[in-house]
């Protein structure tokens, strides 16, 4: 099945998604929002384009291993930043000292934060569309081993 | 077996649970630590320690950030939970 005014509306409105939830990820330490909202959005977006795409072409459809790798990389970039403060021999996730500061108030500032902000985006984005893919399909996949 | 082993554990689990809850101050208590001004100190303090201005990421990813590496754990247990719950009954189909 091939709906084309599901596919337009996805065309113009995934990219606008992503676009907001990267711009709500990247603010998280200015204004209101950070990874977990910014992540849900991007996450939303990847619904958006399993459900536009779920029908048509087999190789249009996102694989698990996709959402797998945003889960993983998102954990590796949040313990990652942590292990950084340890081996400049100070606590595990130390921001002061060890993650230039920068300005207060410029987006490439306060260190840390920015990057793991980045990371739970993608971790969080990765859990929602799993479990979105999950109960989408499990449940067919499991009727073919029957 | 499983069952009272399962009883047993949630049993232990709500005990555990109630004694904390018991142990927290009460709600608007003065004497609570969250009132002996740590607020302040976040408030006049997070943008030059952290270098952000949202206060709220500051504590969150920054002071608070073990914390919230077990709040991913959570969403990371859930993804298992959910995946398990429906490819779980394999091997007995």
């Amino acid at each position: 099945m091939h709906d084309m005014i599901l596919e337009m509306l996805g065309r113009v409105l995934i990219p606008a998604t992503q676009l907001f939830g990267a711009y709500i990820l990247f603010h998280g330490h200015l204004s209101p929002g950070g990874g977990f909202s910014g992540g849900t959005i991007i996450g939303a977006s990847f619904i958006f384009y399993s459900l536009v795409y779920r029908f048509s072409a087999k190789k249009h459809r996102l694989r698990h291993e996709t959402s797998l790798w945003f889960e993983i990389g998102g954990a590796l970039i949040y313990v990652g930043a942590g292990l950084v403060g340890i081996l400049f021999g100070r606590h595990f996730l130390t921001n002061q000292g060890v993650f230039p500061i920068g300005e207060p108030g410029r987006i490439w500032s306060s260190g840390m934060i920015l990057l793991v902000t980045l990371g739970i985006g993608a971790k969080v984005a990765g859990t929602v569309f799993k479990l979105f893919q999950e109960l989408l399909e499990g449940g067919a996949e499991q009727d073919g081993h029957h | 077996m499983r069952k009272t082993l399962t009883t047993a554990v949630l049993l232990g689990l709500l005990v555990l649970l109630t004694l904390m809850v018991v142990e927290m101050p009460l709600y608007g208590d003065p004497n609570a630590p969250a009132h002996q001004g740590i607020m302040q100190k976040y408030l006049d303090d997070s943008a030059r320690d952290t270098g952000a201005i949202n206060t709220i990421a500051a504590i969150i990813i920054d002071y608070r950030a073990y914390d919230t590496l077990g709040e991913a754990t959570v969403l990371f247990v859930a993804v298992i939970a959910v995946t398990a719950a429906l490819y779980g009954g394999y091997e007995h189909a």
